[in-house]
């Protein structure tokens, strides 16, 4: 038995909620610093606040034992240039990165004159990635070939490390570390319990604190709710790091087909924590900048067919008639590029229509070395985050890597895939602390604008934990507000007081077609304002009717608020950005001057006064990535020494 | 025909079974039930029997509820429109996966 409808005929009736139903209670806990998700970035704050000495508390709506983007697991170890192996410098490393930032394969032969790389984050990786890996290593997370299984294969190392052809050419810079991520979580939660961090599983964060309750003022704590019981959370705290993932659902109309592509994640990714520092007058910027998604080319459960995805980096591509494509070479000679270049791009969209390329594309496992296929099938697609179930349902299947071809959705849907929105790249503005404009709030991982991926997320948490813990070490705590906390309570429990209305799937559904219809591919002003009066529309009559039967079907509604907000500030920024721009994928029909000089910029926006504000900044803002990160980071201490 | 009890329902939540247990492996120790980063699952309201899965829909076939499962008593289930195609290299021949 293992059906509710199950359940449902063996009772007679419906059966009863599971946990205590806790609406009318409150918890109020205090902290040094408040994490607000508990993913790969937010334990990694927490575990570096911690180690400083401070009072801890992690807010996280899963359980952090496998929560988060990069909870189930990990294959690489990207942007290591720090590791005893590397042939590049950090720092040169780093600037190549943000001055190239589709930066597999080769260097380009001119760089781009400007980009929207987020060079603080990046010098942060490049300079600590090695240090944090260590780190992991010492907590019980597999780094290294111990067993010995893969023997012989190319780019490993006497120490064991194993290194990726990703952004390494024939070895040539050894970047790129492989590791047994699936060990990586419940080792960093069990870190975290050590050194006495409070955790509060299943507790979704819907809002921050702000001294008095003033937009713009500075954060001093958070307020959420339990998704089991509905028990509300204030938590009081002297700084806050801002850890929660992307809103890669926000385009999508139908909930049930979760799995579908290769990047949304789970619904659970719904961008509550850049919507929450909206609301508490955070500047943010690149909040314009969304991205189509093919539901063909990015099938995360098929995507191990060769559908642009690094894990796929070390198999030729063949035809339909067995013969091998330009692109992708997949393997060392190439970096393991996840893309084609423009020119090869072009090759085969001709060669398909002229019948030369016969579709679909496969990946040939049967041609590679043997040691190499274990090595891509066993090592890397068991250890990427949601891959380990679907090799091996396709080998009970009877798919066998040695002898069959696995099927590549590249191409399959034609060239120009139907735009389901993600919801971007954008977040707060940061500095060399990695704070966000507003006093108390720091920002990591997948909430910084152009987030990385896992050791992305756990650098860069490591890093804001502990500069956020050394503002909490310096500063008393701040006033909190009642009635901020009154209004919210009420925002929050709204839906569970209705029996009857709009549910969070249509409410979800409403809020992804107006932006599917107006701020698709073709993008006006006057279609931003129609985009803007729906979702005005959705928030005054429809919110009012959304309603909720349990806290689990309450926390996706709130989740839907988040999006809501999220689809408003994508409008606002991209009415701001009156210019288009290649790089942020970013076309105005009425503006079509492609990256003008004038608006090579940051375009931010904010709220103030509950107005919002536009402005800018440089592309460059942060300056000299070697100088700022060695100015900033003097007392910098390298590898924990476990006590 | 079976002699079966027809309620008044609606259409089931589709797709529906993103797991299946085997009960004779599963002790109810609602490892799953934690795990899970979607809280699709809760515990079965009698003790040692396995989760039940509330919230199918919901699920986007992380796994981890397989993975962690201290004794193997997950089975995936993929729902139809996701399961891939691979061709025998020597055969040509294209197959499913039609578990």
């Amino acid at each position: 038995m293992t059906r509710w409808q199950d359940l449902l005929e063996k009772y007679g009736k419906p059966t009863p909620w599971p946990y205590p139903i806790r609406f009318d209670k409150e918890q109020e806990v205090e902290a040094d610093v408040l994490i607000i998700g508990g993913g790969i970035a937010g334990c990694w704050a927490a575990i570096s606040a911690a180690r400083t000495g401070v009072k801890v508390v992690i807010m996280e709506k899963a359980d952090t034992i496998r929560s988060g983007s990069g909870g189930p697991g990990c294959d690489h170890w990207c942007v290591c240039p720090a590791n005893p192996h590397s042939k590049v410098n950090p720092d040169e490393w780093a600037k190549f990165l943000v001055e190239n930032p589709i930066h597999a394969g080769p260097a380009p032969k001119e760089p781009p004159k400007f980009t929207y790389s987020n060079g603080i984050g990046t010098q942060i990786q490049c300079r600590e990635d090695w240090d944090t890996l260590v780190e992991m290593e010492q907590m019980g997370g597999k780094i290294r070939d111990t067993g010995d299984e893969y023997v012989g294969a190319q780019g490993r190392y006497d120490d064991k490390l194993m290194f990726s052809p990703r952004m390494s050419p024939n070895n040539t810079r050894e970047v790129t570390v492989r590791v047994w991520g699936t060990t990586f979580k419940p080792a960093l939660k069990k870190e975290c319990l050590r050194l006495g961090v409070k955790i509060f599983d299943r507790t979704m964060t819907t809002n921050l604190l702000t001294e008095k309750g003033v937009q713009g003022a500075r954060v001093v704590g958070a307020m959420g709710f339990n998704g089991r019981t509905g028990e509300f959370l204030v938590v009081k705290a002297k700084a806050t790091v801002l850890a929660s993932a992307g809103s890669n659902s926000l385009g999508f109309l139908n909930m049930e087909q979760a799995g579908y592509t290769t990047f949304p994640g789970s619904r659970t990714k719904t961008g509550d924590g850049v919507a929450m520092a909206w609301r508490a007058g955070a500047e943010l910027t690149l909040m314009e900048m969304t991205s189509p998604h093919g539901l063909g080319g990015g099938l995360k459960h098929t995507w191990y067919g060769g559908s642009s995805d690094a894990s796929f980096e070390n198999i030729q591509q063949v035809d339909g008639n067995g013969k091998p494509l330009p692109w992708p070479l997949q393997g060392w000679p190439d970096g393991g590029a996840m893309g084609p270049t423009p020119e090869n791009r072009e090759k085969i969209n001709k060669g398909i229509q002229d019948g030369t390329i016969a579709l679909p594309f496969w990946g040939d496992f049967p041609g590679m070395k043997e040691v190499e296929r274990r090595v891509t099938w066993d090592l890397m697609l068991g250890e990427e985050s949601t891959t380990l179930n679907i090799t091996r349902s396709y080998e009970k299947a009877g798919f066998n890597p040695a002898k069959h071809y696995l099927m590549n959705f590249n191409y399959i849907e034609g060239t120009s895939p139907s735009h389901w929105l993600n919801g971007g790249m954008g977040g707060p503005i940061i500095d060399w602390d990695c704070k966000s404009s507003l006093d108390g709030l720091y920002i990591a991982g997948e909430s910084q604008f152009f987030a990385g991926d896992h050791s992305y997320a756990a650098s860069t948490g490591r890093y804001a934990g502990r500069k956020a813990a050394a503002y909490a070490a310096g500063i008393g705590a701040g006033a909190v507000s009642k009635d901020q906390i009154t209004l919210e309570k009420a925002r929050i429990y709204a839906p569970i007081n209705r029996d009857n209305g709009i549910d969070w799937k249509e409410l979800h559904a409403g809020i992804a077609r107006v932006l599917q219809l107006f701020i698709a591919e073709f993008k006006t002003e006057s279609m931003y304002n129609i985009a803007l009066q729906g979702l005005k529309e959705i928030e005054e009559v429809f919110v009012p009717r959304l309603y909720a039967l349990d806290p689990h079907k309450l926390l996706r509604s709130i989740e839907d608020l988040s999006l809501l907000t999220h689809a408003q500030i994508v409008c606002q920024a991209g009415l701001a950005r009156k210019a288009s721009s290649r790089m942020l994928n970013f076309y105005r029909i009425d503006y079509p001057q492609i990256d003008p000089p004038d608006w090579n910029k940051h375009v931010t926006v904010k709220l103030e006064n509950g107005k919002v504000k536009a402005g800018s900044a440089p592309t460059n803002y942060y300056g000299n990535l070697k100088t700022n990160y060695e100015a900033h980071n003097k007392d910098y201490k390298g590898v924990y020494k476990k006590k | 025909m079976p002699k079966k009890e027809v309620y008044a329902l609606p259409n089931p939540i589709s797709p529906g079974n993103p797991i299946f247990y085997d009960s004779e492996k599963c002790n109810g120790c609602n490892t799953c039930v934690q795990v899970c980063q979607v809280d699709v699952l809760i515990p079965n309201p009698e003790k040692g029997q396995p989760p039940v899965v509330l919230h199918p829909d919901e699920c986007w076939y992380c796994g981890c509820c397989v993975n962690d499962c201290p004794q193997g008593a997950i089975t995936f289930n993929w729902p139809l429109q996701q399961r891939g195609y691979w061709k025998d290299k020597k055969t040509g021949k294209v197959m499913r996966d039609l578990q």
